[in-house]
């Protein structure tokens, strides 16, 4: 088991390096996720400023939202990208057959892999972004140091449960070989249901109700609503285990679907 | 100049022609991106009716007028997109010292990037941007003149132009940071989601700074205040507001001065 988490370690530690070195790519993202973020903000304080209780949020509620938004666009890759493309590219490949008989878990594997690039895309473009909009807007920030916590946990639950949903995109190109046209469905349904283009709060009605309990909310709702302290008391601690539960769900999906890949399909040239 | 630039065009046509053929193989891989890509910018106009169904203006604009500012933007961008959209590949192609061999072709190295992988399902995008824009203008009750009716060509047109330099300025900005590609998106993409709103959501400052800096609000913010008949928030002279091809004209110089500082600079890779 030691020697299992060690080589997680690894994994994560060199994903994030592998990262770390576009850096001009970093920048110019952090570029674009700011000038976003900016459009958002006025297009938000237009919206409440017509209706200052939309959803539940106050003016600075939906601000801070609109910066949490673009910080968690790349730590949660909700356009897809990651570990899991490398694994799609390499399904098709072929090489995957490298991957499956190492004698290590491929989930873990991968998971190790895109929770390194996370943690990079956080401090990079999830941090920047967040900085710019601090200084030119007022925001809100967690309560307390409880509520920080929470939210630190909300932020790898929501890798996590957006990592489940992108492998299991990837996994497709076992069937499919190209996935190309699935991520571009992943991706349409996490931009829209994780509450990117507009917060989850604000969509009418039932659309509302089954919005917020789609893995998708995991993303960027669950994390924001916790920063926020929309989530009072045991409520925060009930969000989690929301995200958890999509965790599980997805992980033991993913081995289920690997199990079957496995078994069944032919390695591509094989 | 005439022959080359017909010259030019008809090597756009043979590659995006060519480029069609690849990618009608894939019928369905096909019929499934155009269909997502129709779907995906679809969900841009659900956001906002989802933002309308929490009040009733944004700005001072109701839900029709914004739809036309949408459609608008969202059609310019559209159009620009499918004519140069993979331009921004250009860094790609530097890093894996693909462009080399563009450079060797007899044909504009400039229509080769525009033309690569010309992607026919990105008529997704315009039709999606083309039912919103029609919806606005039935669903608003326009006090047509010809003057008027002109301006929705010479919105399309000219806005589109406005796309095309800024999409040429970020690749072009590729030759010296090869990897900064998202740049670019930040003043196309990023110009394109701020036209689809009203002007008079952001400060006044920005709003100058798009008109005299940056000129995005000549992409449909001004032709949308002639066509629906609204003040100019700025209280700019008439002649400012039908400025689009001036400020068309500007930035496709800009543009096409980049390019050739670009391709002057570029020494390919290799250590």
């Amino acid at each position: 088991m030691r020697a299992t988490v060690s080589l997680w370690f690894a994994v994560a530690k060199r994903s994030f390096r592998r990262y770390s070195t576009y850096r001009a790519a970093t920048l110019a993202g952090i570029f674009t996720n700011s000038v976003f973020g900016i459009i958002i903000c006025f297009v938000y304080i237009a919206v409440w400023s017509e209706n200052p209780g939309a959803g539940g949020y106050d003016a600075k509620d939906a601000v801070t939202y609109a910066w949490l938004g673009q910080a968690m666009i790349m730590t949660v890759a909700v356009w897809n990208g990651g570990a899991t493309d490398d694994l799609a590219a390499r399904i098709k490949t072929g090489d995957v057959a490298i991957d499956l008989y190492r004698p290590v878990s491929l989930l873990g594997w991968y998971l190790a892999s895109d929770l390194g690039r996370a943690l990079y895309h956080l401090l990079t473009r999830g941090l920047a972004p967040t900085l710019v909009g601090a200084a030119l807007f007022d925001l809100r920030y967690p309560a307390d140091l409880l509520l920080s916590v929470q939210f630190a946990i909300a932020v790898v639950l929501a890798v996590t449960v957006s990592f489940g949903v992108r492998m299991l995109v990837s996994a497709s190109a076992f069937w499919l070989l190209d996935d190309t046209g699935v991520k571009h469905l992943a991706a349409i349904f996490a931009m829209f249901f994780s509450g990117l283009t507009v917060p989850l709060v604000l969509f009418p009605g039932w659309t509302g109700d089954l919005a917020t309990v789609l893995p998708w909310a995991s993303y960027l709702q669950v994390p924001a609503d916790i920063w926020l302290g929309k989530h009072p008391g045991t409520d925060a601690w009930a969000a989690l285990a929301f995200q958890a539960a999509w965790t599980i769900a997805l992980l033991w999906l993913c081995h289920l679907v690997l199990g079957l890949a496995n078994r069944k399909v032919v390695v591509q040239g094989g | 100049m005439v022959d080359a630039a017909r010259s030019d065009l008809r090597a756009y046509a043979v590659l995006a022609w060519m480029w069609i053929r690849v990618s009608l193989t894939y019928r369905t891989s096909f019929a499934i991106m155009t269909i997502g890509q129709f779907l995906i910018t679809g969900l841009d106009f659900v956001a906002i009716l989802v933002m309308f169904s929490n009040v009733d203006s944004l700005g001072g604009f109701s839900l029709a007028e914004i739809a036309f500012l949408y459609g608008g933007s969202a059609l310019c961008l559209g159009c620009a997109d499918l004519v140069l959209g993979n331009i921004e590949r250009l860094g790609q192609r530097i890093r894996m010292g693909t462009f080399d061999v563009m450079l060797v072709r007899p044909v504009s190295a400039y229509i080769q990037m525009c033309a690569d992988q010309f992607a026919l399902r990105r008529l997704g995008r315009i039709t999606q941007a083309g039912v919103v824009f029609a919806w606005a203008i039935v669903a608003l009750d326009i006090d047509w003149t010809w003057a008027r009716v002109a301006m929705i060509p010479y919105l399309v047109v000219f806005g589109t132009v406005i796309f095309l330099a800024l999409f040429t300025i970020g690749a072009a900005v590729q030759f010296w940071t090869s990897d900064a590609s998202e740049l670019a998106n930040a003043f196309t993409y990023g110009g394109s989601t701020l036209a689809e709103y009203p002007m008079t959501i952001y400060p006044l400052e920005a709003v100058k700074a798009l008109t005299f800096v940056l000129p995005l609000t000549f992409v449909n913010w001004y032709p949308s205040l002639f066509i629906l008949d609204k003040p100019d928030p700025l209280g700019l002279p008439s002649a400012v507001q039908f400025a689009a091809p001036v400020a068309a004209a500007v930035l496709s110089l800009a543009a096409a001065t980049c390019w050739r500082a670009g391709i002057r600079r570029y020494r390919s890779t290799g250590s």
